[in-house]
């Protein structure tokens, strides 16, 4: 099979994902409640994103048996982190099979200079972004969905939103710039600047993570162009998980539908605790990681 | 003007093929939307999901059924599941639209998933070939008495019809082809 069909597999799943929910679980408890709430997809972990900034330490790769029994036991699509650069444990979650590696800024960077090489990989990568540079370096790289990073685990939307705009500015400004200056800039091949300049839109698709944690959250990011949504820390660091996971799974759908989006809204407990992110010191800011 | 069912999954490239074949299309989000379609497409996506919205609105439920009566439905992949008779899976719903058994990812996790050409044949027309993945995609495995075998990959059945239905395994619209879509709304 030839590279481009490759690709076109990878990045097929992605389109299935759109218009749903995928969200961080670190047992198979989590990923059961995550299932019957209607999650699309479920992101294996050890710890959410939330407590790997409290606990401090190296976070790494999880632990392959906790992934195996989540995949055992749920239908839908698992997918795992892996630190950005470390193609060896790239290597055993695509041995594993897990759906989607995401090589997160959330973990410790295993590589300060160099992401994974994606291409040779069977399985799909989705990688985050904070801008259209990084959107288009994690894609020529092979990625087959870009996500915002905004700001894991802080329960705070601000990021999410900065880098969502970002990547939609500048793709509507790209169109009467200078390509090849830009593809310098970038860092990518002119070709692929072109492609991106024509269509208006990058080709792959582009879902929002970091800080969501509220079915409003969810319906923002949506309005905003994103196409799917990753929940980490807000569903299970909150205090009704099942229900508050259902209620962004509607909010989800429908989107820009605000009658449907309150009534998923009604009878929610407290959201988790969100961090400001002056709160957050810039050496500690996941989304500073990998560019 | 023909429906998209857009709970969740690829729903837009049902409407971008709709729209190269000059037909109008509407996304349906809720049952009212059902109204005034002349046909409906279940897209792929993940059957777990759509079940667990549309198990919790029985009208849209009796909507689908009611609509399936007199109008086609095409179903890819995930919609496939949902116009199933039974997929073995409580999570998810299976309308009985087609009386067929379906095995879930039956090919496997995504590692497994493929792009390839299939087979359709169809009455008084010659065998055509067109292109489709199949992503961690089920199998069928039996069909009624009077379900009719629409497509093949290798010796698998991976497309069905009954009457003025159409549905298959894999998803022939992220490779822009447009053959199914045209026997279903326009044959």
């Amino acid at each position: 099979m030839s590279q481009e069909y490759d690709f076109k597999t990878k990045v097929a799943l992605a389109e299935m994902l759109k218009g749903g929910v995928i969200m961080d679980v670190t047992n198979l408890e989590q990923a059961k409640i995550a299932e019957e709430a209607g999650a699309v997809s479920v992101m294996a972990l050890e710890r959410i994103p939330s407590d790997i900034r409290k606990d401090g330490g190296v976070a790494r790769m999880s632990n392959p048996h906790m992934i195996k029994e989540i995949q055992d036991n749920v239908s839908i699509p698992v997918m795992a982190k892996c630190r950005i650069g470390h193609f060896a444990e790239a290597q055993i979650l695509q041995a594993l099979e897990v759906d989607f590696i995401d090589e997160s800024e959330v973990l410790t960077m295993a590589d300060e200079h160099f992401h994974v090489d994606k291409h040779p990989f069977k399985a799909p990568f989705v990688c985050g972004a904070r801008n259209l540079g990084e959107a288009l370096r994690r894609i020529h790289e092979g990625a087959a969905l870009i996500r915002t990073k905004g700001e894991a685990g802080s329960g705070n939307i601000v990021e999410a939103v900065r880098h969502m705009k970002m990547i939609t500015s500048e793709l509507k400004s790209l169109q009467g710039q200078d390509f090849s200056e830009k593809a310098k800039e970038f860092r990518v091949p002119i070709a692929l600047i072109e492609e991106v300049a024509k269509n208006g839109k990058l080709p792959v698709p582009n879902f929002a993570a970091g800080g969501i944690a509220t079915p409003a959250d969810a319906s923002l990011m949506m309005q905003l162009g994103a196409e799917t949504v990753f929940v980490g820390s807000g569903i299970f660091k909150s205090d009704d998980p099942s229900e508050r996971a259902h209620a962004i799974v509607q909010s989800v759908t429908h989107f820009a539908d605000a009658k449907k989006v309150l009534s998923a809204s009604y009878n929610l407990k407290d959201a988790m605790k969100g961090l400001l992110m002056s709160d957050i010191p810039e050496d500690q800011r996941f989304s500073e990681r990998g560019e | 003007m023909v429906g998209v069912l857009a709970l969740q999954g690829n729903f837009q490239s049902h409407i971008h093929i709709l729209n190269a074949i000059g037909i109008e299309s509407r996304l349906v989000k809720n049952v009212e939307d059902l109204s005034g379609l002349k046909g409906l497409i279940l897209p792929g996506g993940e059957s777990t999901t759509m079940s667990n919205l549309l198990f919790r609105d029985q009208s849209f439920i009796d909507g689908i059924k009611l609509f399936s009566d007199n109008k086609p439905i095409l179903g890819t992949c995930a919609g496939l599941i949902l116009m199933a008779k039974n997929s073995f899976d409580k999570k998810v719903l299976n309308m009985n639209i087609i009386d067929i058994e379906v095995n879930r990812n039956a090919y496997g996790r995504q590692v497994h998933s493929f792009d390839d050409l299939i087979n359709v044949e169809y009455k008084n027309s010659e065998p055509l070939s067109i292109r489709a993945s199949f992503i961690r995609a089920p199998k069928i495995t039996n069909l009624g008495e009077d379900v009719e075998i629409l497509c093949k990959h290798n010796s698998e059945i991976v497309g069905v019809k009954k009457g003025m239905h159409v549905a298959v395994t894999c998803h022939p619209e992220l490779q822009n082809e447009i053959l199914l879509h045209e026997l279903c709304f326009k044959g």
